[in-house]
């Protein structure tokens, strides 16, 4: 498998959200807008780009009964990394996201990724893995957000295009995540089924 | 390389080394964001207090007062022009919906509300989070220019005067609560500074 089949495989073939159904709690929690998705979708990416490359590294010197401990200290330790960085440079998007970052060390696509394909594959490889997952989640995110934004507020990116009147407020609440999301993987699945 | 035997000795030093790169990464990173983090934060908060209390000259975020009203501490940050007081930006907090909601007033030297700014709230977005912009100039619950020592600021269902958010009332409550805080604490805190002015003569 060369590695732009391995991007295009996590976009497409094991998207997280829409096909793996990993990760559903930022999935849900911080999508109520588009910028909201895609900035959690980015973070999550460079998490998931370093992790991969890192253990895929050293998974010759993690014995076998000890790997998930370790996974999570690497994964860890990414994620406060970033958190501090974004802290640092863009505190407008750390007051908004601040709060789902930590929560990316708990994020299932990121032990799930290690343990189903770093762990096995070489460092590029896993680079390219890791780079496609993320953007595939980084797409959902953002789609998500997106119809959650446009029906809810009638707004996309900041931007009013609907009065907001016209806005369905429960599509930014919990409740409307579930709704939009359950809609998107469904239009999603058809799309396979025709290709 | 072979993979290392999941033996007990193997066990230990990877997990300690790991764990000590690891550890030392962090420090390192730490060391490196802590004085860009408390720019950015001392930023938002000038940032914030040029919002509430336009006109000044002075730095207030470097002449901040602490003031306790009640058991509760309030931050207080003077603003001068040309050395004569226009008033202050107070800091104050109150539970909200979905929990501290912290709010900056700014108070003319009769304490008027000139502005407001909310620093950090977990309100319901699209909901609660609405206060961010509602109780400013023009909108439905303006309470800008309002004076909460003539009358308490209230919403119109507990037989106030302001329109609380549609749909919800325990945040426009708990901001208004904030707010009125915040006033009590700026006059506290200007009349201990007049008495002890007025002890030194």
């Amino acid at each position: 498998m060369n590695n732009f089949k391995i991007l295009i495989n996590g976009i497409v073939k094991e998207n997280p959200t829409f096909v793996l159904l990993l990760g559903m709690c930022p999935t849900l929690g911080t999508t109520s807008s588009a910028l909201n998705g895609m900035g959690m979708g980015l973070a999550t990416m460079f998490v998931l780009i370093c992790s991969n490359f890192a253990i895929s590294g050293i998974k010759n010197l993690v014995p076998d009964m000890v790997r998930i401990p370790i996974f999570v200290v690497v994964i860890a330790s990414f994620v406060t990394i970033l958190q501090m960085l974004m802290q640092a440079y863009v505190p407008a998007l750390y007051a908004t996201l601040g709060l789902f970052i930590p929560l990316i060390v708990v994020n299932c696509i990121l032990l799930g990724r290690a343990e189903a394909f770093a762990c096995k594959h070489t460092p590029i490889a896993s680079l390219f893995d890791g780079l496609g997952i993320g953007l595939g989640f980084t797409i959902a995110l953002t789609l998500l957000g997106g119809v959650r934004e446009f029906l809810g507020t009638g707004k996309l990116f900041g931007i009013s295009i609907l009065p907001e009147q016209y806005g369905m407020l429960v599509f930014v609440l919990a409740p409307g995540a579930f709704i939009a999301l359950g809609y998107l993987i469904a239009i999603v699945n058809r799309l396979k089924k025709n290709n | 390389m072979k993979k290392l035997e999941s033996s007990l000795k193997n066990m230990i030093l990877s997990l300690t080394g790991f764990s000590i790169v690891a550890g030392g990464l962090l420090g390192w990173v730490n060391a490196a964001t802590a004085e860009p983090i408390a720019q950015a934060n001392a930023k938002a908060l000038s940032d914030a207090i040029a919002v509430v209390i336009p006109g000044f000259d002075n730095n207030p975020a470097e002449e901040a007062e602490t003031v306790e009203v009640e058991g509760t501490t309030y931050k207080i940050y003077p603003a001068t022009q040309g050395g004569k007081p226009i008033g202050a930006a107070v800091e104050a907090s109150a539970n909200g919906f979905g929990g501290t909601l912290t709010v900056l007033v700014g108070f003319d030297t009769e304490g008027n509300i000139i502005d407001y700014s909310l620093l950090s709230h977990a309100e319901t977005p699209g909901l609660g989070s609405k206060a961010s912009d509602w109780f400013k100039k023009g909108a439905k619950g303006d309470i800008t220019g309002k004076n909460p020592g003539t009358q308490s600021l209230t919403v119109s269902k507990d037989g106030g005067e302001i329109d609380a958010i549609t749909a919800s009332t325990i945040t426009s409550r708990a901001f208004l609560q904030a707010v009125n805080n915040a006033w009590s604490a700026y006059m506290n805190g200007q009349v201990d500074a007049t008495s002890g002015a007025s002890q030194q003569h």
